[in-house]
């Protein structure tokens, strides 16, 4: 007969067992914080960012995509510190790389490959999630379904590089395979120490979905090459509701 | 080993256009205001029409004579694609004008089993292609032409055996010039034979110095040099196959083959291959090639057969490909040294990314692939430009002290603007359709044009927020006075 303590562990347990088989490395113990991301962190399984897999952002408009690609640059260097090289792959031909260098990226360490089909954009990001020389593999597509995310999901579990898959204006959200599913959203800056003009960029950061974790929503900063957790309390409701 | 084409030119129309395979008809080109005949075919030949007629004595022998008039660099040409396709048999092929190949066969004969069967298998093709064809191999240049187009004999000359084979060909085999041929028949000399014997000196004085260099040249005694219609590329590995190859598969392992060979010995040499060019022969004479470039010079079989592979399903193997070369056109010394210093630590540097890009670029096209650098100009458009390669670093910083949108549109795009004073930030936009509210912004940044290098208007570039948070670039382009026009040029994160 066991005890309601041993069974909880064995599940936890069983747990950590189906992470490992979908993919998931479990990082060294004690690792926090891997990516700077702050209170976000806690909502992934075992309270720690997951490298080597691939993340998606959806996005409805332009607004939303220039944002999630500033939030995906931010998330890219950090993963990018021991001088790394990424690669951004896209449809889009508008990606500004002297922008990138704001947030911590060097815009002359990105590769960057201009696409005409998501077909093209789909087998380049499988083929640079297969390649341990790169930090970090960025893909801009309109949609991608179930069996194409598992491709890439594949592919980094060799070589854990990390993969993010922004999806432009898609109104379909069909399941993927992918590790999370963003949302970012820009919200109104707050003046730096009662100036006027532009404080430093804020979105409201939503975990829409992830895998064994608790999904939530939060909003960030981006300021002083690092991310920035907004507490909930310092900002009024209704501006949460906005975007 | 030299090829004579009997009747190139009318052989080629024929085959142009069956319907004149019966008909006489000749080639004739204006010469001291008379049309003489420079090509006849075998019908015409037949009833006793020969090149260098005049044209009206053609017509009164034969009275259906078609006359055409003759293409001026047609032989050269045609002599190219004939040329081009004997490159499956040898790989220095070169044109000999008026009417004719040589080939340099050493080391290629054995493949289709001595020289005989290489002689009957070329020419054979050939004449079943519709080319009236002869051709012999001799040791000397000289010799086989001479034979191939006056020999009565076996067209294969032993080796060290010219002189005799040459004595009893008349002078004209000799490849000379008409005025000496003309002398050498006053003399009455009528066969080779009848002047070989006769000392130098008095040859020289009598007929010149070209006519003993071409003599000597027919009997090894002088060497002569021929000009490659393809020149060799230094590293090539050829793969003739027995039976013709239409598969893929069959191609891949063809590639690996080849890459074996290549790679080995670029290896040995400590070289890598930059650019390689993979050449299909196809039984139906055609040949379909392909290329692929690296960024930085490997020899790595699985990396090269990676790229090659990518390019198989563009290889069209129609009816079967009966030869396959790889050549390196490009080839790079390779550091080892290096390699294994850089070799899996994440950078530029490594050669997992080159390798990588490389394999990108085999399948959506090296343009698609860009790296930027920056530049000293402050007009948005002109601030970065392409790293030409992966090794190339930044000269100057990547300047931080503006903000620059993440998203820059490549073409500015007109918006509706209110704004409350000249020189002040826009209130409200509409970009789409939509409208939004400024709530903040940042500005002007005036950015002049460079007028070095182009005229126009000034831009004034304001950062606007507008009540969702959503950041804009957007500017006016010249003064305020002059009914400004505003663009949208970019969102922020």
């Amino acid at each position: 007969m066991t005890t309601a303590s041993d069974r909880k562990e064995l599940i936890s347990r069983l747990q950590k067992n189906i992470l490992q088989w979908e993919g998931y490395k479990s990082p060294p113990a004690g690792t926090q914080e891997l990516v700077g991301l702050g209170a976000v962190e806690s909502a992934f399984p075992n309270g720690v960012f997951p490298l080597g897999s691939v993340h998606e952002l959806v996005c409805s408009n332009t607004e939303q995509s220039a944002a999630s690609a500033g939030f995906v640059t931010g998330l890219m260097s950090v993963l990018m510190q021991n001088g790394g090289v990424c690669l951004w792959a896209g449809l889009s031909q508008d990606l500004f790389p002297p922008a990138l260098k704001a947030f911590g990226v060097e815009p002359d360490r990105v590769i960057f490959i201009r696409l005409s089909k998501d077909k093209e954009v789909l087998w380049v990001m499988e083929e640079a999630l297969k390649c341990p020389g790169l930090a970090a593999v960025a893909g801009e597509l309109k949609d991608i379904d179930f069996k194409q995310s598992r491709r890439l999901q594949l592919a980094v579990e060799h070589s854990h590089v990390t993969g993010f898959v922004i999806r432009n204006q898609t109104d379909k959200m069909g399941s993927t395979a992918c590790a999370a599913r963003w949302k970012i959203k820009s919200l109104p800056s707050e003046p730096v120490d009662g100036l006027p003009g532009l404080g430093f960029p804020r979105w409201q950061v939503e975990l829409l979905r992830v895998r064994n974790g608790k999904p939530g929503s939060w909003i960030m900063e981006w300021s002083d090459g690092k991310f920035r957790h907004i507490n909930m309390r310092m900002v009024e409701p209704q501006k949460l509701m906005v975007g | 080993m030299a090829i004579w084409f009997r009747n190139l030119t009318t052989d080629w129309l024929s085959l142009r256009k069956p319907e004149l395979r019966q008909i006489p008809f000749v080639f004739v080109a204006p010469e001291r205001n008379r049309m003489i005949i420079t090509a006849a075919n075998p019908v015409a030949e037949s009833q006793g029409v020969y090149s260098g007629m005049a044209a009206a004595d053609a017509k009164a022998i034969t009275t259906n004579l078609q006359i055409l008039n003759y293409i001026p660099g047609k032989e050269a040409r045609l002599l190219r694609q004939l040329g081009l396709w004997c490159i499956r048999y040898t790989p220095v092929v070169a044109v000999n004008l008026p009417d004719g190949l040589i080939l340099d066969i050493s080391g290629c004969a054995h493949l289709w089993g001595g020289e005989r069967g290489y002689l009957k298998n070329i020419v054979n093709k050939l004449r079943a292609s519709g080319y009236d064809t002869r051709a012999a191999i001799a040791d000397t240049i000289g010799a086989a032409w001479a034979v191939a187009r006056f020999g009565k004999i076996t067209p294969i000359i032993e080796s060290g055996r010219q002189a005799q084979t040459l004595m009893n060909l008349p002078p004209a085999a000799l490849r000379l010039e008409a005025p000496v041929l003309e002398k050498l028949q006053k003399l009455g000399f009528s066969t080779i034979r009848s002047f070989m014997q006769i000392p130098r000196s008095v040859l020289r004085r009598r007929f010149g110095e070209a006519f003993l260099l071409r003599l000597a040249q027919a009997l090894d005694q002088e060497n002569e040099e021929i000009i490659p219609l393809v020149p060799p590329v230094p590293y090539v590995e050829r793969l003739p196959c027995l039976e013709p190859i239409k598969t893929a598969r069959g191609i891949e392992i063809a590639i690996q083959r080849l890459l074996e060979g290549l790679c080995l010995r670029l290896k040995a040499e400590g070289k890598g291959i930059r650019k390689a060019v993979l050449k299909c022969y196809r039984v139906d004479g055609k040949m379909v090639h392909t290329g692929i470039s690296t960024n930085r010079g490997s020899h790595s079989i699985s990396h090269i057969f990676k790229l090659l592979e990518l390019q198989v399903s563009k290889i069209e193997p129609g009816l079967g490909i009966e030869l396959f070369l790889l050549e390196a056109t490009k080839v790079d010394d390779i550091d080892v040294l290096q390699e294994k210093l850089w070799a899996g630590n994440p950078g530029l540097q490594d050669s997992a990314l080159a390798e990588l890009l490389d394999r990108l670029a085999g399948k959506v096209g090296a343009n698609r692939i860009h790296r930027y650098l920056p530049v000293e100009h402050y007009w948005p458009e002109r601030s970065v430009k392409e790293a030409a390669s992966l090794s190339e670093i930044p000269v100057t910083a990547w300047r931080t002290d503006r903000l620059r949108p993440i998203r820059l549109l490549p073409k500015p795009e007109q918006v509706e603007v209110m704004a409350l004073l000249p020189d002040y930030p826009p209130k409200v936009f509409t970009y789409k359709g939509r409208r939004h509210a400024v709530e903040k912004a940042d500005g002007p940044e005036r950015i002049e044009r460079e007028w070095w290098l182009e005229k126009g208007e000034h831009r004034d570039y304001y950062v606007v927020e507008d009540s969702d948070g959503n950041r804009y670039w957007l500017f006016r382009s010249g003064h305020y006075d002059a009914a400004p026009q505003w663009y949208l040029h970019g969102f922020f994160a």
